[in-house]
């Protein structure tokens, strides 16, 4: 079972991988990914992103996602934890687990799940710069297209 | 079919609920069923900030009842609907 949250609050590599470890000795690696804010969009000084989403379809929309990567990959287990709400340059924005019996089934679940939950899950970034101009972020075709390599 | 129309829940996301100056509204339908792309019409005429909300039809998605729908999706009274650029996170 995947485990999956929305939350304005930090989170933690280290309690959240032993979370997924705990009592489990069929797991022989761990893939993981972090997002984190980028302080610097084009040459211009980033002060926040702020992560908006729509409550109601959130988390139903990663699970999806992690069923999707279950069907496709041996996993044992993973962890999907979005953050919302106003994040300043470094702090994490996004965290995918994928715990497998071997490392490439591991790997790979986490690729995959980090490629789905940027063009399947319903999250936007708006951009605030530090001289008060403010933007939202577009979809880039480089998403779509790493979505696509997992086509099949 | 109840043939009196009713009404369904129609949320904005992003860019979309700036313009349209709403992030939440209740719509009659004229019928017991259309489209997304009826609907997009239909909404569009509201005001201009509708209008511009809707303009840039194909950076506009869907969803019907929390799933992402297409143009054709059918949309029934009851039926909560969202309106949202295509997403970004991650």
């Amino acid at each position: 079972m995947a485990r999956i949250r929305v939350q304005e609050a930090d989170f933690d590599l280290g309690a959240e991988t032993a979370a997924l470890l705990a009592g489990r000795a069929d797991i022989g690696g761990l893939g993981a990914f972090i997002g984190t804010v980028r302080g610097d969009v084009g040459g211009r000084a980033l002060a926040a992103l702020h992560l908006e989403h729509y409550p109601a379809m959130t988390e139903a929309a990663m699970a999806a996602i992690a069923a999707e990567a279950e069907r496709r990959f041996a996993l044992a287990g993973c962890t999907l934890i979005h953050r919302v709400g106003r994040l300043v340059p470094g702090a994490q924005i996004v965290l995918v687990l994928a715990a497998s019996a071997h490392r490439q089934a591991a790997l790979d679940a986490s690729s995959f799940l980090i490629d789905w939950l940027k063009t399947d899950a319903p999250f936007w970034k708006r951009e605030e710069f530090t001289d008060g101009e403010s933007r939202w972020v577009e979809a880039r075709d480089s998403d779509t297209a790493a979505k696509a390599r997992w086509a099949g | 079919m109840n043939g009196g129309g009713g009404a369904v829940r129609v949320l904005y996301f992003a860019w979309l609920r700036e313009r349209a100056g709403t992030g939440e509204e209740t719509i009659t339908l004229p019928g017991d069923e259309t489209t997304i792309a009826a609907l997009i019409a239909l909404l569009s005429a509201q005001s201009p900030g509708h209008a511009a909300a809707f303009a840039l039809r194909t950076s506009v998605r869907a969803a019907v009842n929390q799933v992402f729908a297409g143009p054709d999706t059918k949309v029934r009274p009851g039926d909560e609907v969202a309106f949202f650029p295509p997403v970004t996170g991650g």
